[in-house]
């Protein structure tokens, strides 16, 4: 149980910065997800949390405390590698009392520590086995075990799922998820899927290239992305980006003239003749008819998932969601429609514009996004 | 089992022209290897007149010797092959000229003159297995024995240790230097052991290691080889097994024994093996610094078998047949340390 905070922190390795100045807090029991392409450097930023590397500028603290010149054994933290790092010449027991036995804890109360972690892992069966004897989802179920029975402040988590298969994935993220609900623990966690980061987190942290680009709940990072970036990172498929320039602005948002397409209508808050991305998500796109706000394209590639539909569509390169089965096929004109709402515009540099404020009335509806099954 | 793996061939039906060159080469290698440590074990149960035996046996033949009343000793028997007493088996007194007189065992009062070119030594097969047992006896064998065991094991087991560690700073841990450290100890590699034999000597003899089975010992220790092929291994060892371990509170030193060490088995198994035989065959160091027949380790007591004037062949090729033995079944052993551990290096 405890409060975690990064305060400008820089890590450098030779002349490459690594991490850029990240800052965040985590608060008591919460479950963090950071999340990033590979080489955003959020596996780094997870080394620096729990002392394996040391931070060239700025202070990790936890519970208040600077923890910067604090070994990594003593700041309280568990971490579970993403190859599990289990000991392969020690039985499971043995892995998971390992760290009980260096800090000299009476026999006794190991064996009450690690029998009960075996029976929340479920892995009682399994003590007198060596690792390479047990299945991938055993063996995480293992290193997770070997933190648990540390009593950690923290837990964290190093892409723990990617070696695992698909479908085991979904299991042990259902499982770690009912372990966070049980324990209350503080826990980061690490992943480059941001399906993993949608269904687990309370918080994401979205990484890219060093820099933190967004902390929010999974759903205020959906809703309103701060940028380009997060806005096609989050959500699958990906959001459709069209690249325009404003045509004239007013209190009631901007016309974006996108070359080819047409002109759109959106609520930003933006100066005419500025270069603009629009961005909506499949799920938002409807097909339907409107006068005035659709736009049209050529289908290139239909896939039918039964009770979805995602129709990919070229001149406006487009992805759109539709409920249900479609008629649509391969060289078919589409006529789709943009809700004024769920069109999100970026500046030049990929950054969110702010919406104008919108009279209620003027307020469309959103489509409901589908139940997708991503993943 | 093994019946199948000795009659392995690769045509299904009948002998393939691969099986005939197959088995025509693996029967020349155990010939070319085995050959010579086989007459080597059959040469040391010879006695010096079998030795001495022209042309060269194989086997232990010997002449049989009889028991005579009224003579001393024993009589070598020889068998008649022509004039009046062919076919009988006499025992030989005494040769005069290319004359032979030989007596009946039955019946020792007659004496018979027989030309050698009818005679015919009466061989048999038999082991002399005195070679050994006179051994233990005559030449403080137990003691030389001892020096070489106390040798082979304390300086395997210091190479081991001390070995492992080197291999460990230089396969796990940055620092700065690393690299040049590693480089100049592989450079040691390139110098012969005899190029420096005089400086060890001086800086032992200064120490005082001179006539000490020590003096043997801690030049031997640290091994360039051993530090290389460890470092090769240890560098196979994921870090991340080392992270969380540091994770679980372990000290640098437990991590080297709780997790390096254990890991590195089968290369340890393999360097044990290579420091064993590299010890107890060593000749070259031990005889500049063990003159005092005390220290005396098992090859250097073989080579002050050999003497100037006379060797004593039997027992000399007891004594070798003594010094391989140990080497042999450490290997057979530890074989399959040996196999494992080239076989996971090469998967992995």
């Amino acid at each position: 149980m405890a409060t975690l905070s990064l305060q400008n922190v820089v890590k450098r390795f030779g002349d490459s910065v690594v991490i850029h100045g990240v800052s965040f807090e985590v608060t008591d029991g919460e479950f963090v997800v950071f999340v990033g392409p590979s080489g955003c450097g959020k596996s780094t930023l997870l080394r620096l949390i729990c002392g394996l590397d040391s931070v060239s500028d700025g202070a990790v603290c936890i519970d208040g405390e600077v923890m910067n010149e604090v070994p990594a054994a003593r700041r309280g933290l568990a971490l579970v590698f993403q190859s599990y790092a289990l000991y392969p010449h020690m039985t499971v027991y043995s892995n998971m009392a390992f760290g009980l036995e260096n800090l000299g804890m009476p026999r006794a109360q190991i064996e009450a520590r690690v029998a009960e972690a075996a029976r929340m892992l479920r892995l009682d069966p399994y003590l007198a086995r060596k690792p390479t004897a047990l299945s991938g989802g055993q063996r995480q179920r293992v290193a997770i075990g070997r933190a648990i029975v540390r009593e950690p402040k923290i837990f964290l988590f190093d892409e723990p799922l990617s070696n695992l298969d698909a479908e085991l994935r979904v299991g042990m993220r259902a499982e770690l998820a009912q372990l966070h609900r049980r324990l209350r623990t503080t826990m980061i966690y690490v992943t480059h899927d941001q399906v993993e980061a949608m269904t687990m987190a309370d918080k994401i942290v979205v990484l890219r290239a060093g820099r933190v680009e967004q902390v929010g709940t999974p759903l205020d990072l959906y809703n309103h992305p701060a940028g380009q970036f997060v806005a096609g990172f989050i959500g699958s498929p990906r959001m459709n980006f069209l690249t325009g320039r404003v045509a004239n602005a007013g209190p009631d948002g901007a016309m974006i003239e996108v070359p080819k397409v047409g002109r759109i209508p959106t609520l930003a808050a933006a100066q005419p003749g500025q270069e603009v991305t629009i961005g909506i998500r499949p799920e938002h796109v409807m097909q339907d008819n409107r006068v005035g706000q659709t736009v049209t394209g050529t289908v290139i590639n239909v896939e039918q998932l039964g009770g979805l539909s995602y129709v990919h569509l070229a001149d406006p390169a487009m992805t759109i969601q539709l409920n249900g089965q479609t008629r649509l096929a391969f060289g078919d004109r589409a006529e789709v429609y943009l809700p004024v709402e769920a069109i999100h515009v970026f500046d030049a540099d990929g950054m969110a514009l702010p919406r104008v404020s919108v009279a209620p009335q003027a307020r469309v509806e959103l489509p409901q996004p589908g139940e997708a099954a991503h993943g | 089992m093994i019946a199948r793996i000795l009659t392995a061939r690769r045509g299904r039906f009948g002998w393939d022209w691969t099986d005939w060159a197959t088995y025509l080469y693996l029967v020349l290698g155990v010939v070319l290897m085995f050959g010579p440590v086989l007459w080597l074990f059959l040469s040391s149960v010879k006695t010096q007149a079998g030795l001495d035996m022209f042309p060269p046996t194989f086997l232990p033949w010997e002449q049989k010797q009889a028991r005579v009343p009224d003579h001393s000793g024993t009589l070598p028997l020889f068998r008649v092959t022509a004039g009046d007493h062919a076919g009988q088996s006499l025992a030989q007194i005494r040769r005069i000229g290319l004359q032979s007189q030989l007596v009946s065992p039955d019946d020792p009062t007659k004496i018979v003159r027989v030309p050698i070119s009818d005679l015919q030594p009466e061989m048999q097969l038999r082991a002399s297995w005195s070679n050994y047992s006179d051994l233990l006896g005559k030449f403080n064998f137990g003691l030389y024995f001892f020096n070489s065991a106390f040798i082979t094991v304390v300086a395997t087991v210091l190479t081991l240790l001390v070995n492992s560690m080197a291999a460990f700073a230089l396969s796990k841990y940055r620092f700065t230097g690393r690299e040049p450290v590693f480089l100049v100890m592989l450079a040691t590699l390139m110098i012969p052991p005899t190029i420096v034999l005089v400086p060890n000597y001086l800086i032992a003899s200064t120490l005082g290691l001179t006539n000490s089975l020590w003096g043997v010992i801690f030049p031997a220790v640290a091994t360039p080889t051993g530090v290389f092929m460890l470092r090769q291994y240890m560098l196979t060892l994921p870090d991340d097994l080392l992270e969380a371990a540091r994770m679980d509170n372990a000290s640098e030193w437990r991590i080297y024994w709780r997790i390096v060490l254990p890991l590195s088995a089968p290369a340890l198994a393999v360097l044990a093996i290579f420091s064993v035989v590299w010890r107890w065959n060593d000749f070259l160091w031990p005889m500049v610094v063990l003159s005092r027949s005390n220290v005396f380790t098992l090859p250097i007591a073989l080579f002050s078998f050999q003497g100037d004037l006379q060797t004593q062949w039997p027992y000399l090729l007891a004594m070798t047949v003594c010094t391989l033995l140990p080497v042999t079944l450490i290997f057979i052993f530890l074989q399959r340390y040996v196999t494992q551990g080239i076989a996971s290096a090469g998967v992995k």
